[in-house]
């Protein structure tokens, strides 16, 4: 992006103070930077979506539908109805503030409509209009406005600007989730046909091909193939993945971004190396599919539709290889959809067994009626019950600190399980300021299908929080490794880091475990899963050494 | 200036005169102000918030969306946050009380600033404890009050009164006197929070950018209450026990209107029916709201419970049956195994890479689009 | 559903505390209690005040006496009408109405009002000691 502004230009344009003007007599501006482009028409074809059209969110004229403020009054009557959350949080909120900085677009941005609150508000405002007796009467004094294009375009902006990270929604004092607004918000603009092209695209590639990226299934192997050519290289034993196999043991699902994308392909690889092992030494039989190749779910970003029809592959291919349980990979947002809804949507899952680690004899009560483990669990069991063979010392040159992304973290509490597997595969471990992490941790500033290429402005502004929190641990410990568990973060994190905070890279946490991982029989280790070679790097890590306190 | 509190506070102002003028003007207005306002205000206040509460619970919970708060309780050798991610009902029990009683979540609130270049954060305890004075004052005003309408007086509301005036405050000037009766401190701490309040959504600028006029109405009506009740109590008097004759009255259906019952306390009564009636249309219904909040309210047991979407409907799937038939001779191809043996028919043939972007569909993908078929 | 038990749990503690006072009378009668004069106290016709001042008022003048005697060191009320009267809650209020059970305790019961001029002012009524 040419006009994206420097990191200094940035950080000086950001101003946390609010106009003088009424907030609802300021227009909303769809500028490009921080706007998404519109849906294909095609997908949106191809998924059933009402209103395919080519149109521009740029343009005046978005081609709505003759009776679409109707549309959007019933489906939010209809709402209201289906989910207690929406209407309470349109009831309760007193507008205290406590949520306002807490919102990482607002930090980056300076953009009061960017404040949880007052994104709500843009909602509320029509809420009280339509459906309160006292709102319609005092009108705009009280906040409340009726539907209209410029609302409309607003609602747009503004819930594209929202990565339904739950942040805000731990500060405050009623749990007001602004998720939730914003994902009953989309899906009120999806009535119309308004979704942005980065998130529904992926949902129709995801429904016809099984994954948001479009892989079809003999590409999908021959990606994994590839990885096995270089795993063989880099350890000298050919891990061989199996795909689609009936009565396998266990289903692994990930998302389709680590087979696809660097630095995530290097977490795909941990996985195969974990597989091979596991199966060289104790038999355990996994299988992957390509079917159900794809963790994510962007359909969670269109409507609770669309993630239910997306969603609906893990169990029913699940089902049809007779496996006993499904193992996910790192991911953020597939794991807020696995933990709180996959269960509810698609299940009961009774075809399946309660998933017990055959090798360890542990059993995931936790996961006893959703059948669906978490990987980092998964390999925090195993290395505690001493079942890995691992040498850390080929991670001796990083620094590494964790990224707790907002999903995992919010909406599972998945804090401890990965922790647990980087102190055990890396020797340097350093976590970011509290206000940062676990429960509190900022998002990537690129979630909820907002990590396009054309919105970079927004993803760079949002990423701030995170980029500071960075910068911190740079500084202080020569932090030069950020992991985490999940692949939108590993597909957006490097630019992020690269905009705010150079010389820090990203890592999945299967990365670090398939580097200290040792296979029976594999050959001297002199390279990384990235295949750089390892004295080189442990060489420059010394140089470094010096500045930097432990 | 801003509209929103100018026309809040005329507002109030103008319900002061409304009950200050009526009852000097028009004695016989006192029936009015005195007993039936009341009575039309509690049941306006009662109707209204149980609709409100019977409204939420209609509304379907279609989803256990708990934010969770702490570590999640998994494996058995790490230790779960048991009250900020609470698993079972007893914690949730405990998570909800720890809400309410001592607004927990607020109490994690820190300020943001942009410090060279980095965002840092600090403690922001101001609201947290202005909250917390606000809502503990005003409980005890609330609860102090029954000595009006109960008789005799209950002895945990006399106890809660002897501590309230715990402080002897005895200040006697030649114009000036407090002090007897006792000063009760809730009522200052009332007042002096709710002023809190409001001069931060006043100065604070991005709260003052979202607040509303309904922000600052119940501000200034409770400012109004709690203003008039230390001004009848310490300043202007009234007969207390011709007061409580009157309030005695409401409570058992015998209405009286004692002659020696100050103008005052009829505004008093006025504000109070008013933020009554107000109550249920309100944001104040987050009294209410906080116990039906999904993100609070639910146990985060979710892989290990199944929880049931009461309208849950089946969508249309892609099956595997349909990928199968799409992509047959590419998977046998790749070696990958498939149910059904290859039709004899062309598939096909163009080989397609992984699109990177999303903005051009991949070639096929509309045409191989297939009549969507119902879930099992 | 177990979340339908919960509402009704709360309308019902709800409706509880909002009706507590109409439960807790139940209708009985309480009007403001008639205190009962002393022949003397009848006689005198009026205090140091009008009536209606005193209902409202008397504390306040009680505390003022209070802070003159013990502060200045005087003694002489006088009134509005220009009667003095000695400051002295012993020896001028409670000399006419020493009748504390059926005067003073009445209202401050009923009004659930403790005042602490007894703490000291043990000297009369004199029954009481």
């Amino acid at each position: 992006m040419s006009d994206l502004p420097t990191a200094e230009e940035m950080l000086g344009n950001v101003k946390h103070r609010p106009p003088s003007t009424d907030w609802m007599d300021v227009p909303a501006e769809i500028r490009r930077g921080i706007a998404c482009y519109a849906g294909n028409p095609k997908s949106l074809e191809l998924l059933g979506h009402p209103n395919p059209r080519t149109w521009s969110c740029f343009d005046d004229d978005w081609q709505l539908p003759e009776n679409w403020q109707q549309i959007i009054h019933e489906g939010f009557k209809e709402r209201l109805e289906k989910f207690r959350s929406f209407k309470v949080f349109m009831d309760i909120c007193v507008r205290c503030g406590a949520c306002a900085d807490k919102c990482h677009y607002f930090i980056g941005t300076g953009d009061p409509k960017n404040m949880p609150v007052l994104r709500a508000e843009l909602l509320r405002s029509v809420y009280r209009n339509d459906f309160t007796r006292v709102g319609k009467l005092l009108g705009k004094i009280n906040g409340a406005r009726p539907m209209n294009y410029e609302v409309l375009k607003e609602w747009w902006s503004y819930l594209f600007q929202c990565s339904e990270c739950r942040r805000c929604s731990l500060f405050c004092p009623y749990g007001i989730d602004t998720a939730e607004i914003t994902i009953m918000g989309r899906e009120l603009l999806n009535l119309l046909g308004l979704n942005i092209d980065w998130i529904v695209t992926p949902v129709a590639n995801c429904y016809r091909t099984g994954n948001h990226l479009g892989i079809q299934p003999h590409a999908f192997k021959d990606m994994l193939d590839f990885f096995s050519d270089d795993l063989e290289e880099i350890t000298g034993i050919r891990p061989e993945p199996q795909f689609n196999k009936k009565g396998a043991d266990i289903l692994f699902v990930t998302p389709s971004g680590d087979v696809f994308a660097d630095p995530g392909t290097y977490t795909a690889m941990g996985y195969m190396m974990l597989f091979h092992f596991l199966q060289e030494k104790y038999g355990l039989d996994v299988t992957w599919s390509t079917y159900a190749s794809e963790g994510g779910n962007f359909g969670f970003f269109t409507s609770h539709e669309t993630m239910k029809r997306l969603n609906a592959k893990m169990y029913a291919e699940a089902r049809r290889l007779g496996v006993k349980w499904i193992l996910g990979g790192e991911c953020g947002h597939m794991w807020r959809v696995i933990h709180q809804y996959m269960d509810t949507m698609n299940g009961p899952a009774d075809f399946l067994e309660m998933p017990v680690n055959p090798i360890t004899g542990t059993a995931f009560t936790n996961a006893a009626s959703t059948k669906m483990v978490h990987i980092a669990e998964f390999t925090a069991d195993l290395i505690k019950h001493g079942k890995l063979d691992l040498d850390p010392s080929r991670n001796d040159h990083l620094k590494v600190t964790f990224h707790d992304s907002c999903n995992p973290a919010r909406g599972m509490g998945l804090f401890d399980e990965p922790r647990y597997v980087i102190n055990k595969t890396c020797k340097h471990f350093y976590d970011m300021p509290e206000n940062s992490i676990r429960e509190q941790t900022f998002c990537c500033g690129s979630g909820s299908g907002l990590n396009a290429g054309e919105d970079m402005e927004l993803r760079m502004a949002g990423g701030l929080p995170r980029a500071s929190a960075v910068k911190t641990v740079r500084d202080r410990h020569g932090v030069n490794m950020m992991a985490c568990v999940c692949a939108i973060d590993r597909a957006v994190l490097p630019d992020l880091m690269s905009y705010w905070v150079p010389e820090v890279d990203v890592t999945g946490v299967h990365e670090l475990v398939g580097n200290a991982l040792n296979l029976a029989g594999q050959h001297e280790r002199t390279m990384n899963l990235r295949s750089e070679e390892l004295a080189e790097l442990q060489g420059t890590a010394e140089d470094t050494e010096g500045q930097t306190d432990e | 200036m801003n509209k929103r509190y100018i026309l809040s506070l005329i507002a109030v102002v103008v319900l002061f005169l409304i009950a200050y003028l009526g009852v000097e003007a028009v004695p016989a207005s006192k029936w009015l102000f005195g007993i039936l306002i009341p009575y039309v205000a509690l049941i306006v206040f009662v109707a209204g918030f149980i609709r409100r509460l019977l409204s939420w619970s209609r509304s379907a919970v279609p989803f256990a969306i708990p934010t969770t708060g702490g570590q999640q309780k998994s494996l058995k050798w790490i230790k779960p946050s048991t009250i900020d991610s609470p698993s079972s009902k007893s914690a949730v029990f405990i998570r909800m009380l720890l809400e309410i009683v001592t607004f927990r979540s607020l109490f994690r609130n820190t300020r943001m600033k942009l410090k060279e270049g980095r965002v840092t954060y600090q403690l922001e305890i101001f609201l947290w404890v202005g909250a917390l004075a606000f809502h503990y004052a005003f409980f005890t005003v609330l609860f102090r009050h029954l000595r009006f309408f109960t008789h005799p007086t209950p002895l945990p509301v006399q106890l809660v009164e002897n501590l309230d005036s715990f402080f002897r405050m005895e200040i006697m000037q030649d114009f000036i006197q407090i002090g007897v009766p006792g000063v009760y401190l809730s009522g200052l701490v009332l007042l002096a929070a709710v002023t809190y309040l409001f001069l931060r959504r006043i100065f604070i600028g991005n709260v003052k950018y979202i607040s509303l006029a309904s922000d600052y109405f119940p501000l200034f009506l409770i400012f109004g209450i709690a203003f008039t009740g230390i001004m009848m109590r310490y300043v202007l008097k009234t007969d207390v026990a011709a007061a409580k004759e009157l309030t005695m009255g409401l409570v058992t259906f015998r209405w009286s209107i004692p002659g020696n019952v100050s103008s005052i306390f009829f505004v008093h009564l006025f504000f109070v029916s008013v933020l009554l009636a107000y109550f249920p249309f309100s944001k104040l219904m987050h009294l209410g709201g906080i116990f039906f909040s999904p993100t609070r309210n639910m146990r985060t047991d979710t892989r290990a419970v199944r929880h049931v979407n009461p309208w849950n409907y089946p969508v249309n799937v892609h099956t595997y049956e349909e990928y199968e038939d799409d992509f047959r001779d590419k998977m046998i191809e790749a070696g990958l195994p498939v149910d059904k043996m290859p039709e004899p028919q062309e598939a096909s043939a163009e080989d397609e890479e992984p699109a990177a972007k999303p903005e051009e569909p991949e070639a096929g993908a509309a045409d191989a689009a297939t009549a969507p078929e119902e879930k099992e | 559903m177990s979340n339908r038990k919960g509402v009704i749990i709360g309308i019902v503690v709800f409706l509880a505390v909002v009706t507590f006072p109409f439960l807790y009378n139940r209708g009985k009668a309480a009007p403001a209690p008639e205190v009962e004069l002393t022949e003397k106290a009848k006689a005198a016709k009026q205090c140091v005040r009008s009536t209606d001042y005193m209902q409202r008022e008397h504390m306040k003048i009680l505390d003022l006496w209070r802070h003159t005697v013990v502060r200045r060191g005087e003694r002489i009320y006088v009134n509005p009408q220009g009667k003095e009267f000695n400051m002295s809650l012993s020896n001028t209020c409670l000399d006419c109405h020493s009748n504390k059970t059926e005067f003073c305790d009445r209202c401050h019961d009923y009004a659930s009002v403790r005042p602490y001029c007894w703490d000291c002012h043990i000297d009369n009524p004199k029954e009481s000691k």
